[in-house]
């Protein structure tokens, strides 16, 4: 498939929800159908839907809460206990769309003011309007069998990153700073891979992952980057005028056993048998990692003293992809052409990557790139992350 | 008069808004005079309407306090921070007196100079640059700051004999959570904000203070801003920023005065208080200005949800997620599935406000501003955030220190310019020395803005 020809779908692509909603839709002043843009009234006593049926298709549920409480809105299975989607915490006063697509069949629509009880409940039927509507596989199971790999590539990289931290942490105190160097992209790979997970634990992001300039006055400063300016130490010029001053053996100690502890505990935290990531977090996750990338990795500014972004660029890339991958099967039945999309730029993005380096064999320094060069790689992230961006309404829509 | 009871005057060019300038001094013969020649006279008709009254708006430039505080929020804005070059006192002075007559002409649409752009001595160049001569005032006001540079150098020197006369409350910000400032973006001796409903009318008065300043001041750092982000009057509709929400819903406006005293204006007691004598400064204010980019693309990746989720309100109408329209007071308390709060806990509008923050509040005035673009083509563009605070220590730092670091829409923001100064007062009414033409002139003891500070 040509280049242009997969913009020209993305563009579609991008499109088409709304059209789904305004074009297809004649109104019931035109052909007396029912409508597919519903309104929905939830109040302390009522939950007045604009209409009990609907052609099959995506239906949307403009759900105002005309109580005092907060409340939700569900649209349930025939059986009145699967939930076929929801849209929650809706304030007084406030209106909230439900996107859904719906296929022929019999549902039952609630509110729930207060968000207790079974709700107030209603049939509803959707007609046949002849148009295919969402995937066809059982897409719970998919999604859970993406769940499953997900965590099992997880678990995976923080079992190589404790081991890398801890070789890596070895060297420094030892002070062989030159095997530290050497360990040190190479072992952030792993974390920057399943970043979002680390970063769903809160503080272990900002204690092992924090620059410089995130710190407020007087913070203390850790972790990787903290020993990244100990190892390539600055001149004065680039260090705000003043003299860097190497950290005492006592200091090494401490942030090396500091790093090799947060690592641990992220390990632990993964391996809980409680630790679940669910699908909508993969796909978001996917997003963030690009996010990273368009942000601090592309503009060489998450590592400003070793240059050694590309190795974080890369990594952040490989776990989007990984993430992208476990939800792939969804994606193909909810979106071929999203899933063309996102398959092809992955493809041009890796090979831009690809001529700099990789994981294995190491990659060019950061400030060894063109402006030109950066700016093809900055093009491509962007490429990717639009449709990307389409991930979790696609893969949570089903 | 306070600020409070400022109101734009779109009335008839000319005659009338000359005859607010100098308040009570100006005679009958004065005001008829026909001698004022140049200027932008041409932009009045025969009959003495003017040929632009939609922005033809003029606010008074003496008062109280200074205008364009609480003056409604014009369109365009155009701020310039200024190094001053020279170590001589009265070379400061001097251009204050100058840069105050300059700004009282511009301000009630009269050229920069008696003159204007089109007459005068054929061999000198115009008193006025002339970009803005057919235009109407478009509700321009020149307002005047003093940054800390400008008592103390950064080696302590004391420039021009005012370090003891420095306040307390005009420090050094502290470096918050993922500051990327850039020092050629940032602080500065003097600062000149110029707003205005015509971005011409603006960059004009700049241009024409900063012809006024060389050899005694020159340009360090400017920013132009469109689309205020801020309603500073309950009369303005609340505008949106760049990622497209509402900005501005719960600013302090210029109606409510008791507020604006214990929030916005200096008052004697905290003169009082400071270590050193800052009573030149009562009535006058404090300006901060920050440059925040914003991560364009990123934010318009995200999720409906999430971005609602950050700011704590609807894209739409605006209303706090609690529920309600877009003036209804937060309820930090609702709490919706597994009782967590519907305005989340790292979300703007929670951690900015008021009751999260001992009560304060601070008048805003930010604006969007668009540079072009980066080298990786992506849009340089984000808010010129500009608030006034009666003192930075209680009413800037502390919140700024919080949103920094727990703000979730920290992720797409970036503060790459920063810059505090001391607002002083405004000149009295009536003060100003004015010419045969009723107009204002720079003599020797001219009043200037700033004047107690000198003396």
């Amino acid at each position: 498939m040509s280049r242009s020809r997969v913009g020209a779908l993305a563009l579609v692509a991008l499109v088409l929800p709304l059209a789904a909603c305004v074009d297809n839709d004649p109104g019931p002043a035109a052909s007396g159908a029912p409508e597919r843009a519903l309104t929905v009234s939830s109040t302390q006593d009522a939950c007045d839907v604009s209409s009990a049926t609907a052609p099959s298709g995506t239906l949307t549920f403009a759900v105002t809460n005309d109580g005092s409480d907060v409340t939700e809105f569900y649209l349930l299975g025939e059986d009145g206990l699967r939930v076929v989607s929801e849209v929650e915490n809706i304030g007084p006063g406030l209106t909230r769309d439900l996107v859904v697509q719906v296929r022929p069949g019999t549902y039952y629509t609630a509110c729930k003011p207060g968000m207790v009880g079974d709700g107030i409940r209603a049939e509803f039927t959707v007609t046949d309007s002849g148009e295919a509507v969402g995937p066809t596989g059982d897409a719970a199971e998919q999604l859970a069998a993406a769940e499953d790999q997900y965590v099992a590539y997880v678990k995976d990289q923080v079992g190589a990153l404790i081991a890398g931290t801890q070789e890596f942490a070895d060297a420094y105190k030892a002070g062989d700073d030159e095997k530290a160097r050497e360990l040190y992209a190479a072992t952030r790979v792993h974390w920057e891979r399943v970043e979002p997970v680390a970063e769903s634990f809160g503080d272990l992001d900002p204690l092992t992952d924090a620059r410089e300039a995130d710190l407020e006055d007087g913070q203390t400063w850790s972790g990787w980057h903290y020993i990244e300016k100990d190892l390539w130490p600055p001149l004065a010029a680039d260090n705000g005028g003043t003299e860097y001053v190497p950290l005492t053996d006592a200091e090494r100690t401490k942030a090396a056993d500091d790093l090799v502890g947060w690592t641990q505990d992220l390990v632990d935290q993964v391996n809980d048998p409680a630790f679940t990531f669910e699908a909508f977090q993969i796909s978001n996750g996917a997003k963030e990692l690009l996010d990273e990338v368009a942000t601090g990795k592309v503009t060489g500014e998450e590592e400003i003293w070793s240059h050694t972004d590309l190795w974080d660029f890369q990594a952040n890339v490989d776990g989007a992809r990984l993430a992208y991958e476990v939800l792939e099967d969804v994606v193909e039945e909810a979106d071929p052409d999203l899933a063309a999309t996102l398959t092809e730029r992955f493809a041009a993005l890796e090979g831009l990557l690809a001529e700099h380096g990789s994981v294995e064999e190491g990659f060019t320094s950061y400030d060894e790139l063109t402006a030109q060069q950066v700016k093809e790689l900055s093009t491509a992230v962007d490429a990717l992350s639009e449709p990307l961006s389409r991930l979790t309404a696609v893969v949570t829509g089903v | 008069m306070t600020g409070t009871e400022q109101t734009p005057e779109p009335g008839p060019r000319g005659v009338t808004r000359r005859a607010l300038l100098g308040g009570g001094l100006l005679g009958a013969a004065a005001v008829g005079a026909a001698g004022f020649v140049g200027g932008r006279a041409t932009a009045t008709t025969g009959d003495g309407t003017a040929s632009g009254t939609a922005a033809a708006g003029t606010y008074p430039f003496t008062g109280r306090h200074q205008a364009g505080i609480v003056t409604p929020a014009q369109d365009r804005l155009y701020l310039a921070a200024f190094d001053v070059t020279t170590d001589d006192r009265e070379d400061l002075v001097a251009l204050l007196q100058r840069w105050t007559t300059i700004a009282a002409r511009l301000t009630q649409g009269l050229s920069a100079g008696p003159f204007g752009a089109a007459s005068g001595p054929y061999d000198a160049p115009p008193d006025d640059t002339g970009e803005a001569a057919d235009l109407p005032a478009a509700g321009l006001t020149i307002t005047f700051g003093f940054g800390r540079s400008l008592f103390v150098a950064a080696d302590g020197t004391d420039r021009f004999g005012l370090a003891d006369r420095l306040p307390d409350a005009l420090v050094e910000l502290p470096h918050f959570p993922a500051d990327a400032l850039d020092p050629a973006r940032s602080d500065g001796d003097l600062v000149v904000q110029a707003c205005a409903d015509d971005p011409q009318v603006a960059v004009h008065a700049i241009r024409n203070l900063s012809r006024a300043a060389f050899g005694a001041a020159t340009i360090r750092w400017t920013q132009l801003g469109y689309g205020r982000t801020s309603s500073t009057t309950t009369a303005q509709s609340t505008p949106r920023n760049l990622f497209g929400f509402k900005d501005g819903t719960a600013n302090l406006k210029a109606e409510e005065g008791d507020a604006l005293e214990r929030h916005v204006w200096v008052g004697e007691d905290a003169a009082a208080a400071d270590s050193h004598d800052s009573s030149w400064l009562v009535d006058g204010t404090y300006l901060v200005a920050r440059r925040i980019r914003m991560q364009i693309e990123t934010w318009d990746r995200t999720s409906l949800r999430e971005q609602e989720a950050l700011v704590g309100r609807t894209k739409g109408e605006g209303a706090p997620l609690s529920g309600g329209e877009e003036f209804t007071e937060p309820d930090f308390e609702v709490t919706g599935r597994e009782g967590a709060p519907l305005v989340a806990l790292n979300s703007h509008v929670r951690l900015a406000h008021p009751t999260q923050n001992d009560g304060v509040r601070m008048l805003r005035r930010g604006y969007n501003f668009t540079d072009g673009n980066d080298s990786l083509g992506r849009l340089d563009a984000g808010l010129f955030f500009i608030a006034f605070v009666r003192d930075p220590r209680t009413h800037y730092i502390p919140m700024q220190t919080t949103l920094s670091r727990d703000d979730g829409l920290m992720e797409y923001l970036q503060h790459t310019g920063s810059g505090l100064f001391a607002v002083p007062p405004g000149i009295p009414d009536g003060s100003l020395r004015t010419g045969s033409d009723g107009t204002p002139i720079t003599t020797s003891d001219s009043p200037f803005v700033g004047q107690a500070l000198f003396s």
